[in-house]
């Protein structure tokens, strides 16, 4: 069991506002990502969630209790953290066991406990070693593992990737991904990386700024965004916002996705010339400047011969185009 | 040799330097220790040569040994300079631990309070400390000088340890505490062996001065019951007749003690254990 409520949450430090209001609800077994720009508050929520944090104001309820005055340790939740924070002075099977142990449970148990987490988790030949011992991937395994055997009813991730080489990152997350599909446990997950939050997550928060922006599934906010930020925000390369009145429409802003837009060396909606270009081999990326809409990404699938300097024409599809009014907010 | 980095004349040059420097510092321990072991003629014949086995004598270590109460001496300058260590290194790191870890107000303020102490001399208020002393019937007593020696310890050990506590994780504190570690649990056993080498250098630089220490065991302590060692040597300064042998050997032996302390903490300056906690 683990559903999660919040419930007006704000906090302040001092006279700045972190959080400015933030109501929220998890369901049991849902995999849900918090993601935002730097100094969003995201982390700060993931703290007052596990009670690292006290809110300034507003409730949290871990299955239907509030745990506004309960000390972390109560509050049935494991936490993974971006610097792995292992006991350095404890082997790994007793970093794993340390909580337990204080929860006062029965030596048998915590055995069993750590068995499991270690063989899920292939730890088996390194519990006796020191955190000081193990490579990064291992060390973040540690602490996986240190949250698994908690049984705890929220697992919350604290950018648990961030300190990860670029490989080691996919497979880590492979790996969580697996954790939560055997564990069905409840995860709340914080990164800044937009790929981890489409890749795991069954529902998406995106933060801005101490508010909720939008919630909805991956494909829900690649879609529909609600605003000008989250259709910023999800996707890569960045959706090309530009200005309405260039284009003669009414709204403020028009937003095209790169990879809606195709371009052809004679005729098209906006004419401009190739900037720079990309070559990823499974697709492309051309730099754009248009007489009319200004730079531009386009993102072509497959190989694609441009020249900087080539004149093209680039032509949006209709129907994956999006109309933002003055407050941002998409026009239907 | 890669001629980059290196070249011979530099290297000979910052060489002589600190050569030069060394011999400095410590031509008058060598001189002290030398002496120490030369008959009273010898000492004042050719104070500058190594004894030779005309001039070498034990005198100045016999009567040392011979007055009896300098194995006390020895004590008490152990007890008092261990004892203010341990309480200084104790409050000190609890204070530092409080000021870089809890957001309170007037924390900014408190820490500034507890650093004003490096910058007034605790000697400044021997008069008052002495009439405190007396009325509270703590005079001629060890207990005086470890307070003394504590509360002159404290404000450099808050204000360098306060530092070295906030570079510890703040992941590795919150970790503790969702496994349910008390605050005193996380500080006694994830902080404390974090900032162990930090916690040496103030070891050391605490521990010199207690050690050298006349002014308060003349002024707080001087019976013959809790006479320290830099005291003790003083009981061979005359007004018209000095014995140098035993003042010489008394200070030599004064310098081992001291020594073994340095050794062990400069041993905790090592990190090992403390790699591969975090990143």
């Amino acid at each position: 069991m683990g559903s999660l409520k919040i419930e007006n949450v704000k906090k302040a430090f001092g006279p700045v506002e972190v959080l400015k209001g933030i109501d929220l609800e998890v369901t049991d077994g849902e995999f849900v990502v918090f993601v935002g720009p730097s100094g969003c508050g995201k982390s700060t929520l993931l703290r007052v969630i596990a009670g690292l944090e006290d809110s300034t104001s507003g409730r949290v309820l871990i299955d239907g209790d509030d745990v506004s005055a309960t000390p972390p340790a109560k509050r049935g939740i494991a936490m993974v953290f971006q610097t792995y924070a292992l006991y350095p002075h404890l082997t790994v099977k007793n970093n794993m066991g340390l909580g337990l142990k204080q929860a006062n449970t029965p030596a048998a148990e915590i055995d069993r406990r750590i068995g499991v987490a270690s063989s899920m988790l292939s730890l088996e030949p390194y519990l006796e070693r020191r955190p000081a011992e193990l490579s990064g991937g291992q060390r973040q395994r540690v602490a996986i593992g240190r949250a698994v055997v908690r049984e705890p009813k929220l697992f919350l991730f604290d950018e648990p990737l961030s300190n990860l080489d670029a490989a080691l990152r996919v497979n880590t997350r492979l790996e969580i991904a697996q954790l939560h599909r055997r564990l069905k446990a409840t995860m709340i997950y914080v990164t800044h990386d937009q790929v981890e939050a489409m890749t795991l997550a069954d529902k998406i928060v995106v933060l801005n700024a101490g508010k909720i922006e939008q919630i909805g599934g991956p494909m829900e906010l690649y879609n529909s965004p609600a605003n000008e930020f989250v259709a910023g925000f999800i996707g890569s390369p960045k959706m090309n916002f530009v200005d309405g009145a260039r284009l003669g429409e009414t709204a403020k802003t028009i937003g095209v996705r790169p990879e809606h837009l195709t371009v052809d060396p004679k005729s098209g909606a906006w004419k401009g010339t190739v900037v720079h270009a990309e070559h990823l081999g499974a697709d492309t990326n051309l730099y754009l400047d248009c007489e009319k809409a200004g730079l531009i990404t386009v993102r072509i699938f497959g190989v694609y011969d441009a020249e900087p300097g080539a004149t093209l024409y680039a032509t949006p599809d209709p129907a994956k185009t999006y109309r933002f009014g003055l407050d941002g907010k998409v026009l239907k | 040799m890669s001629i980059a980095t290196r070249s011979l004349p530099r290297t000979i040059g910052a060489h002589a330097i600190l050569l030069t420097y060394t011999a400095i510092a410590l031509f008058p321990v060598v001189l002290v220790i030398m002496n120490s072991f030369k008959s009273r003629a010898g000492i004042f014949g050719a104070p500058l040569t190594p004894p030779t086995p005309k001039t070498f004598d034990m005198i100045g270590y016999t009567t040392v040994i011979g007055q009896g109460d300098f194995i006390h001496y020895f004590q008490n300058s152990l007890v008092v300079t261990v004892g203010s260590l341990f309480f200084v290194l104790l409050f000190g790191a609890m204070a530092a631990f409080a000021l870089s870890e809890y957001r309170f107000r007037g924390n900014t303020l408190m820490g500034l309070y507890l650093a004003l102490g490096i910058m007034i001399p605790i000697r400044l208020a021997t008069v008052a400390i002495l009439q405190l002393m007396v009325a509270s019937g703590l005079v001629n007593t060890l207990t005086a000088l470890i307070l003394v020696y504590t509360a002159q310890g404290l404000p450099l050990a808050v204000f360098i340890l306060s530092e070295f506590m906030k570079q510890v994780s703040d992941d590795l504190k919150n970790a503790g505490r969702i496994d349910g570690l008390s605050e005193y649990t996380i500080f006694f056993r994830l902080v404390v062996p974090l900032v162990r080498p930090s916690m040496a250098t103030v070891a050391v630089f605490t521990m010199i001065p207690i050690w050298n220490d006349l002014w308060f065991p003349l002024i707080l302590a001087p019976s013959e019951e809790t006479k320290t060692v830099t005291l003790g040597a003083q009981l061979f300064l005359g007004q018209f007749v000095t014995n140098w042998n035993a003042i010489l050997a008394a200070l030599s032996l004064a310098i081992l003690p001291v020594l073994i302390l340095y050794v062990i903490f400069s041993r905790q300056l090592i990190r090992g254990i403390t790699s591969g906690a975090v990143k």
